[in-house]
């Protein structure tokens, strides 16, 4: 069911209900009086009302509970307008007895019941949605024994209905019984009154008007309905009513208590407004910065919220920035500002106004009096980020001694919190920094993977494969092939001193002079002399690149190679099923940086075989350590290589790799590393 | 991960290297070798006995500081160096440009000799 449909239902039930009662009071009144034979019992009324009574509560119920949004004041407005509606009827019946007061017509006990009945109605609907409304205030702020509470009442409520179908006496000692269970609620609750603190000063005038309002009503229907008691026609009395007269007592109760304490409340309001107005100053404070408003806004925020909280006649805020100093004044001038300073006596604040204070600050050290000036109290704060005073804030007022530990406690919570969003903006900028710089590392790895070759090839005779790993984003291994004639290939790889992005950019100039030197068909110790020449002038002092250059002649099957200190390359010899390091002097690339690196360089020929392989690496591999801290070494690296030697070069890669991770286990290569496989004479016609 | 101690001995300043001496550490030892030419020693031995592994960072050290050492005439010789760190020397070429000696008496001789 909807609540709409409720509405209308509940509505319905009350308006049949409320016919239905009428019409069986005044059958009984007919039965009464012309002593018909026919009965009907004496309850049925009684039955009717409790149903149009509680058919009126579920319409209230609904219709009040539905405006979630009502504040305090529109739902006092709403008893306000209801008792305004239903006394107007009830006095139009009044008018309605006085003017025919001398005629027989009000004398009539049908005339007088059947008014009754509409009056019983109008009541009904006034104080059951009075109730309703009540409820809403009462249960503000609810807790679980409150509204378990609130149950109990309701409940009391309903068995006093029953309890008057007893029809007991007026008084009676049953009667007071019930009527003193429902006094006892009553009391209690009216003292549920929370929802007052929050009105402000104009809606505490106006709650106080309303309800006395709604209480006068409540005084005058009481008038009315004795009026009709006096008659003595009545078939069925309300104020008979354990149900009546607790309701009756339970709404005036509230309203007096309400009426008394919303009285008492006025002097205080002014001081809830201004702590809810400094909670609000505080949450504009923290999220200024988040809503995009500038850092000098919310210095701004700041003094404004400030001056406000501790009723300051001038304030100024003064804060160093990265480009100048941001000042902000209220009602003074700037040469008031430094005859201030000057007038200055406490050293503490003398040392905040300076933006030399740093340590942590007792907040009666932040007040001081000052003389021959026409402010006489000033209050001074310093403003920290990352534990260092980066401004102050100055509260001035012409009051001697106008500030309290209090107001200074406030105003530090207000610095503080501006704090608090300073820092985070320059944290949310650090870390944008941060993504940027990963970005750009990104890309700089995206280049320097194009600056390896992606696929090698030494012409149909000779397989290779080889494979690259950065400890870094980026790295400083260098391999290539570049073909240098007919069946004439230059092969390198090289190792440049050091990680990282450093490295990575003395890569890129050990490729220029690569394909520079390698075209030129140059000698490989040729090669490395003008290399060292060239990477001479470019490389910084501590950095050294370590290369090996292979010439390989797929004609001739020679490799003449000159190793510029680089790791020995290994030679797997298919004939005699030996591997073995080739051993040859050599000097890395960049050391000496004269003529005399010529002596330092060697080269060695030697002609391969069929089957026979060799392998590349930088010192990435025999280098990685494994938990205990033993280094793979050249042994292992020999062994490895040796035990997959007769594979296919992929595979040889992949085998050497997968013993390299067995041994490392857990901890990762901390440097670059390289492998490149070269495969002779692989094709079964040579 | 690396610890370096400084000696006088006679004319001779003496930096003993232990630990590990990597990229991030190299630092401490171009320090070690910085202070002792603003000194004015012109006579250093390196003690690497206790030096477990020397990236090529490290070695990066004692290549910057050759020509100047050979500008300012001021000797350098190393001494009690481990086999690993010593095959890493002589890998790159640095045992033809950097004096090695066995033993701390024998690299005192071949800096006063």
């Amino acid at each position: 069911m909807t609540s709409k449909l409720k509405i209308r239902l509940a509505f319905l039930g009350a308006l049949i209900n409320w016919l239905l009662f009428s019409a069986s009071n005044i059958y009984l009144l007919f039965i009464e009086s012309y002593e018909m034979k026919v009965q009907l019992a004496d309850f049925i009324p009684q039955l009717f009302f409790t149903g149009f009574v509680i058919s009126t509560f579920i319409y209230y119920r609904y219709v009040i509970s539905k405006a979630d949004t009502l504040n305090f004041t529109d739902l006092l407005w709403k008893v306000f307008i209801t008792g305004l509606i239903t006394t107007l009827i009830s006095l139009g019946i009044r008018f309605f007895f006085t003017v025919f007061a001398s005629s027989s017509i009000v004398e009539s006990p049908l005339t007088v019941n059947f008014f009754y009945n509409i009056l019983i109605g109008l009541v009904i609907v006034y104080m059951v949605s009075t109730l309703v409304v009540w409820k809403r205030l009462i249960l503000y702020q609810k807790s679980k024994n409150l509204l378990q509470f609130w149950g109990f009442f309701e409940i009391a409520l309903l068995l006093s209905l029953a309890y008057d179908f007893l029809e007991l006496e007026l008084f009676g000692t049953n009667f007071n019984i019930g009527l003193i269970v429902l006094s006892c609620f009553s009391l209690i609750l009216a003292f549920n009154l929370k929802w007052i603190a929050y009105l402000n000063f104009k809606q505490k005038w106006k709650g106080i008007l309303f309800i006395l309002l709604s209480a006068i009503y409540l005084y005058h229907f009481f008038l009315n309905l004795d009026d009709f008691r006096a008659t003595g026609a009545l078939v069925m009395d309300l104020m008979d009513s354990v149900f009546f007269l607790g309701l009756l007592g339970f709404l005036f109760l509230y309203a007096g208590i309400s009426i008394l304490v919303t009285l008492f409340n006025l002097p205080t309001s002014s001081v809830f407004e201004r702590k809810l107005k400094e909670a609000i100053d505080f949450q504009k404070l923290s999220q200024s910065i988040p809503r995009g408003e500038t850092i000098d806004q919310t210095y701004e925020i700041l003094l404004e919220s400030s001056m406000s909280a501790v009723f300051a006649d001038a304030a100024w805020i003064e804060v160093k920035e990265e480009d100048g100093i941001f000042q902000s004044i209220r009602n003074l001038k700037e040469a008031q500002i430094d005859k201030i300073k000057s007038q200055v006596k406490s050293g503490t604040i003398k040392d905040i106004l300076s933006l030399n204070f740093d340590k942590d600050h007792s907040p009666s050290r932040l007040t001081d009096s000052l003389k021959d000036s026409k402010y006489k109290s000033i209050i001074a704060l310093p403003i920290h980020v990352q534990q260092k005073q980066i401004g102050y804030i100055v509260m001035l007022n012409e009051v001697p001694e106008a500030f309290n530990r209090e107001m200074v406690n406030i105003i530090t919570t207000f610095v503080n919190q501006t704090s608090i969003s300073l820092e985070n903006l320059s944290l949310i900028k650090e870390s944008l920094e941060n993504e940027r710089y990963k970005e750009q590392l990104k890309i700089a790895k995206n280049v320097q993977k194009s600056l390896l070759p992606g696929e090698v090839s030494m012409g149909s005779n000779i397989e290779i494969d080889a494979f690259a790993m950065a400890a870094d984003e980026v790295g400083g291994d260098y391999y290539d092939v570049l073909e240098i004639g007919k069946d004439k290939y230059g092969l390198i790889i090289a190792d440049v001193s050091g990680k990282g992005t450093s490295a990575a950019f003395q890569m890129a100039q050990m490729k220029g002079v690569f394909h520079s030197l390698a075209s030129q068909k140059l000698s490989p110790s040729q090669f490395n002399i003008q290399a060292n020449t060239a990477l001479s002038n470019c490389l910084e002092r501590s950095s050294f690149i370590t290369a090996t250059y292979f010439d390989i002649d797929a004609n001739k099957k020679t490799i003449e190679f000159s190793r510029a200190g680089h790791c020995p390359t290994l030679m797997f010899c298919s004939e005699t099923n030996e591997t073995k390091y080739l051993e040859s002097e050599g000097m890395g690339l960049g050391i000496v940086r004269n003529s005399s690196y010529k002596k330092y360089v060697h080269s060695t020929t030697l002609s391969y075989n069929q089957g026979d392989t060799m392998l590349l690496y930088t010192d990435g591999i025999t280098e990685a350590k494994n938990e205990k801290g033993e280094q793979f070494g050249d042994d292992r690296l020999k062994d490895s290589f040796k035990s997959h030697a007769k594979k296919a070069p992929t595979q040889i890669k992949e085998a050497i790799k997968r013993d390299l991770a067995k041994f490392t286990g857990e901890v990762t290569i901390d440097d670059d590393y390289t492998m490149v496989v070269v495969k002779f004479n692989t094709n079964n016609d040579g | 991960m690396v610890n370096i101690e400084k000696e006088k001995k006679d004319n001779i300043h003496i930096i003993r290297v232990s630990g590990e001496v990597d990229a991030g550490s190299s630092i401490h030892l171009d320090n070690a070798f910085k202070e002792g030419m603003e000194a004015g020693e012109s006579h250093i031995a390196v003690d690497l006995t206790n030096l477990a592994y020397i990236s090529s960072a490290g070695l990066g050290v004692f290549v910057s500081y050759l020509d100047e050492f050979e500008l300012k005439k001021i000797k350098l010789v190393l001494f009690g160096v481990q086999e690993t760190v010593r095959q890493v020397f002589d890998i790159l070429g640095l045992e033809k440009l950097i004096t090695i000696a066995e033993s701390e008496e024998q690299a005192i001789e071949k800096l006063n000799g």
